[in-house]
């Protein structure tokens, strides 16, 4: 099983985006490239935000461009805005699991659960305001882990931390996510960060790349990217 | 160079007025416009009187005695025209105006004993309607029918109250009974009369209040003769609009020079074609041509200012009454 | 910018208010009780004025949901469009919507070809219907702003998670935005006077207006006057009141993306609504254009005169009533804010009156007419300012304050800087209608002024009560036009660089 963008192209305002690659299953692929290259943009694409102007999606073989958001095999987190400010946190985990206004005794104990697995345990009555920024984005990523969707993309939901809480967040990602055999496309472009990944997508020009090693990539960039490294 | 600021303030300026030999008359707004009476007027008695002729609109009959009483003694007015019999009760009350001293010769189908206001012109008031509909004989005709009109409220309009003294005065203590009757063929009651007229022109009605010289308008100034005004059995109602001096006046003499220009040819003869009324005297030419088409009532109806004021607070709620329903 | 400009701001306005009808009550003497025929009054005002604002709402919710989400050709133009019933002049409103709904109107004329029987316009549901044409653009502006305020990826999580957007994020924008809207709009309705009479086909449709202008121009009755005044405060009051108590805080933050794009709803059912609203107010404005063009040639000299002159009274009212708003949405506190609604509710004959009684001793009247007029324009249309500015204000202070507050950003530095270019869009919105409010206005100038200073809704007046229909027709057009293009020039000045 894989995660394949067949020749798809974006067309976004004068700006195009490229790309043709696989993804396999269970793989932690960071999308590594300056401001504005269309890493976010690619992310987009895949969750449904962003219509394709040519090309084709499948995810195990099955297409799903046509798909709306909510139907394809794909969970996102965005930068910002990932909880609803006026309902608490475990009301923001249960919509991950149903659309009634109270979740049954059941969905209450997943949500704590995941709650717990991400070290938020007992919080759910918090509001998201309340909440550090580092709490907020466990919150969120606890609510991935209840979509339950093969598929996880981050477009850097932890930018607004600190270093330190930065990288606490990725191994977390790694250990829930990879854990959980989820496939994980971020979106990063400090180098520090992709060398987490098992292999690197250089977003450049409008082209993404297919997956290559991280120690290939970082150690010999090439074109634009090296510039960019300043190596 | 102007900055467009210094535009701005000049377009927001009042030129200053010279206080000499300044006479300033208070009148209702379509007296001043192009097509009124006012340009015609000032230029003729300018002529005369070697002074400044200023005339300030300030709404409708009504809203001019509120602007004087808001005045009050110190007033700028020299002489306050358009009022009508319905207004000269409550305006003689504010002591603000003078006796005007003449003796006139008038043209009104009634007689004049006003000591302190001096009629420039009158008019019946009368339903205008297309002259391709039958016209109904009467009022009680018009409330039998089905045909639809547009009245004015009596509460905010000079012909609108004019309308409530015609029932009144027609019918008495019937009058109630008329309102009820003609309640179905009220389209809709506006503020004033050009919001009614204008309802009338659109086709949003049959017939609107208004006045018999109307049709006069449309047949001289728009050679328009498919307006015409229904006379009525029972008689029309007139309105009779006056000037007064006001009696702080600081150019009295100028005041009273003006008063007497009121009732000369070269006033009364503008009348008929720029404020579409009677001229209070009638010009030795005679009435322009086209007038003798418009209809003549039998009979001339009008309260006297004491009457008018006393009867005005019941015939309102009989009105109100009928048409609440 | 001192600290203190926003409570300044609001005691000039409550001065503005409160020496004119002050003027009133000492020059009458005292306040008289009311009658059974103003109660009669009160009550049908209050109701009109209740399912007038209910239906402009609630027809406003799904046409603005529909602009929120959709994109096309157009988009700009009808938003633009609905800026325009709202400023039009009454009478010229009203003789638009007769051209179509109307006795020889297009409805009719339609309904009698089919062979089927005439509606009839006047009564209850003539003057909600007009009160709903001038009020259900400025709700859908209003509740747009909503919408746009919602961040974009809050809609792209909800449609992640099949969530359904309209409980999630809809319902929790709309109670907060919809009871200020609602009390807005009621209290436009409240002061209506002209619209209620000549639609509520008679008596039955009076409404405390009608009372008070014909106390004070009818009767000269001051006392009456001014109690009748002092009970419209008394409903804004509630108003306002009430307003305070189901007000729900900011739930859903700032969002600066305005690219709505959506993944929910049916294409048909928003593009039906667009076009019914679009309809609804395009051809009563079609209307007044065609039957404007003839006219335009009659039109006497002195008209372009009084244009030139409304258009001076239209910049500098803008100007003030910026001012006053921004200083009360930037320092003036929860009560600054709540001042700023009153002008709502008072009448422009009282204030008017008033202020003729406070000038008149000093000056003469007619001397600063167009000055008073612009700042009468000004104080009415401050209530729209400030709730428009507040929210942008505030989002831009939550967003960016402590940002500005490190940079040691103050006073007229952090208004440059931070405040204005954030509020941009809302404040070109909110100078529009002050400019184009002003345009149409026709109130306080009747009292004030004399020959030479007419404005264009009064030239316009004056003209349709000397028989120019025709000539009035046109300066109605050219009024309009006028309006709207300030209207459209303020807008678009906000928008330039904003994506809408």
């Amino acid at each position: 099983m894989a995660l394949k963008l067949e020749s798809i192209s974006i067309a976004l305002g004068g700006f195009d985006l490229a790309a043709d690659l696989s993804v396999e299953t269970g793989r932690f692929v960071a999308l590594l490239g300056p401001s504005g290259s269309g890493k976010t943009t690619a992310l987009n694409a895949i969750a449904g935000f962003v219509p394709l102007s040519a090309g084709t999606l499948r995810w195990a073989g099955a297409r799903i461009d046509d798909l709306p958001p909510a139907e394809r095999p794909v969970a996102m987190l965005f930068q910002d805005n990932n909880l609803f400010p006026h309902l608490d946190v475990a009301r923001n985990l249960a919509l991950a699991l149903t659309t009634r206004a109270r979740a049954s005794a059941e969905e209450t104990r997943r949500v704590e659960d995941a709650l717990a697995r991400v070290g938020l345990g007992g919080m759910g009555r918090r509001m998201p305001g309340t909440l550090s920024g580092g709490q907020q984005s466990r919150a969120a990523l606890a609510r991935v882990l209840l979509q339950d969707k093969p598929v996880v993309l981050l477009d850097e939901p932890f930018a607004a931390l600190g270093p330190g809480q930065r990288r606490d967040m990725m191994a977390l990602c790694r250990d829930v996510l990879g854990g959980a055999g989820r496939t994980v496309l971020f979106v990063s472009h400090d180098p520090e960060d992709a060398a987490q990944a098992d292999a690197i997508c250089v977003v450049t020009e409008g082209q993404v790349s297919r997956p290559r090693p991280v120690a290939e990539v970082l150690d010999d960039p090439s074109g634009p990217l090296r510039a960019y490294l300043g190596k | 160079m102007k900055t467009p600021l210094s535009v701005i303030a000049g377009l927001l300026a009042t030129p200053v007025v010279a206080q000499d030999n300044v006479l300033t008359v208070y009148t209702y707004d379509s007296f001043v416009t192009e097509w009124g009476p006012g340009p015609v007027i000032e230029e003729a008695f300018e002529e005369t009187c070697d002074c400044d002729l200023q005339f300030e609109a300030a709404g409708d009959g009504a809203a001019l005695l509120s602007r004087l009483q808001l005045e009050g003694p110190r007033t700028e007015a020299d002489i306050v025209l358009g009022l009508d019999t319905n207004l000269t009760a409550a305006a003689r009350e504010t002591s603000l105006f003078a006796e005007h001293g003449i003796t006139p010769d008038l043209d009104l189908p009634v007689d004049w004993t006003d000591d302190h206001f001096l009629p420039f012109d009158w008019g019946y008031f009368a339903f205008v309607g297309n002259a391709k509909d039958p016209a109904p004989d009467s009022l009680r005709a018009l409330a039998d029918s089905d045909i639809s009109i547009v009245i004015q409220d009596p509460r905010s309009s000079t012909p609108g109250l004019g309308l409530l003294m015609w029932v009144k005065t027609a019918y008495g203590d019937a009058a109630g009974a008329l309102w009820e009757d003609l309640s179905d063929n009220i389209v809709t009651v506006t503020p004033g009369w050009s919001e009614a007229y204008g309802l009338f022109l659109e086709g949003e009605a049959d017939a609107v209040l208004s006045y018999t010289t109307s049709p006069a308008y449309h047949l001289i100034a728009e050679e328009d003769d498919s307006k015409v005004a229904w006379a009525f059995d029972e008689g029309h109602y007139m309105q009779v609009e006056v000037a007064g001096k006001v009696a702080g006046t600081d150019v009295p003499d100028l005041a009273d020079q003006f008063m007497a220009f009121m009732l000369t040819e070269d006033f009364q003869s503008a009348i008929p074609t720029t404020n579409w009324m009677y001229p209070a005297v009638v010009p030795a030419g005679g009435l322009p041509d086209g007038f003798e088409t418009l209809i003549e009532p039998d009979k001339a109806l009008l309260l006297s200012p004491q009457e008018a004021a006393a009867k005005r607070d019941a015939a309102l709620e009989e009105w109100r009454a009928a048409l609440a329903r | 910018m001192a600290r203190s400009a926003g409570p300044v701001a609001a005691l000039v306005v409550l001065a503005l208010i409160a020496i004119p009808v002050g003027a009133v009550i000492r020059t009458a003497g005292g306040i008289a009780g009311l009658g059974a025929a103003d109660w009669a009054a009160l009550r049908f005002t209050v109701w009109q004025a209740l399912v007038s604002a209910a239906l402009s709402v609630g027809l406003a919710i799904p046409v603005a949901r529909a602009l929120a989400r959709r994109r096309f050709r157009g988009r700009s133009a009808l938003i633009t469009l609905l800026g325009a019933p709202f400023v039009l002049p009454v009478i010229v409103a009203v003789m638009g919507l007769l051209a179509i709904f109307g006795r020889a109107g297009l409805v009719n004329t339609v309904l009698g070809g089919l062979g089927l029987p005439p509606v009839s316009i006047y009564g209850a549901h003539g003057v909600i219907l007009a009160h709903v044409f001038f009020n259900l653009p400025l709700a859908v502006r209003m509740l747009l702003h909503g919408w746009l305020a919602i961040p974009a990826e809050r809609f792209r999580v909800a449609a992640q998670l099949g969530q359904p957007v309209g409980r999630l994020l809809e319902w929790p924008m709309l109670r907060r935005a919809v009871p200020g809207a609602f009390a807005v709009i009621f209290l436009v309705c409240t002061t209506s006077f002209a619209v209620a009479l000549i639609l509520g086909g008679g008596p039955q449709a009076t409404t405390l207006e009608l009372a008070i202008y014909q106390a004070v121009r009818f009767e000269f009755d001051l006392r009456g006057a001014a109690s009748l005044a002092l009970v419209q405060l008394g409903v804004c009051a509630v108003a306002l009141g009430a307003l305070l108590l189901v007000d729900v805080p900011d739930a859903l933050g700032a969002g600066l993306d305005r690219t709505v794009a959506r993944w929910d709803g049916a294409v048909s059912r928003d593009a039906a609504m667009l076009a019914a609203a679009a309809l609804f107010l395009a051809l009563p404005m079609g209307a007044i254009l065609l039957s404007g063009v003839p006219g335009l040639a009659q039109m006497p000299g002195s008209v372009l005169l009084a244009a030139l002159r409304s258009l001076a009274v239209a910049l500098l009212s803008t100007g003030l009533c910026m001012a006053l708003a921004l200083a009360i949405v930037t320092h003036g506190r929860g009560w600054s804010r709540a001042v700023a609604v009153v002008p709502l509710s008072v009448t422009a004959l009282v204030l008017g009156t008033g202020l003729f009684i406070v000038v008149f001793p000093f000056v003469r009247p007619a001397s600063v007419a167009l000055p008073v007029t612009a700042l009468m324009n000004a104080l009415f249309a401050l209530p729209f300012a400030v709730r428009i500015l507040a929210a942008a204000r505030d989002d831009a202070e939550a967003q960016f304050g402590r940002l500005a507050d490190g940079l040691a950003l103050r006073g007229w530095a952090r208004m440059r800087v931070l405040i204005l270019p954030r509020i941009r869009r809302p404040l070109g919105f909110a100078a529009g209608l002050a400019a184009a409010l002003s345009m149409g206005d026709l109130g306080v100038i009747t009292l004030f002024a004399s020959g030479g200073q007419e404005t264009l809704p009064l030239a316009m007046f004056r003209l349709m009560g000397a028989y120019q229909t025709e000539a009035a027709s046109g300066a109605a057009l050219l009024l309009v036009t006028l309006s709207l293009g300030l209207f459209w020039l303020f807008d678009r000045g906000g928008r330039i660089g904003a994506e809408t």
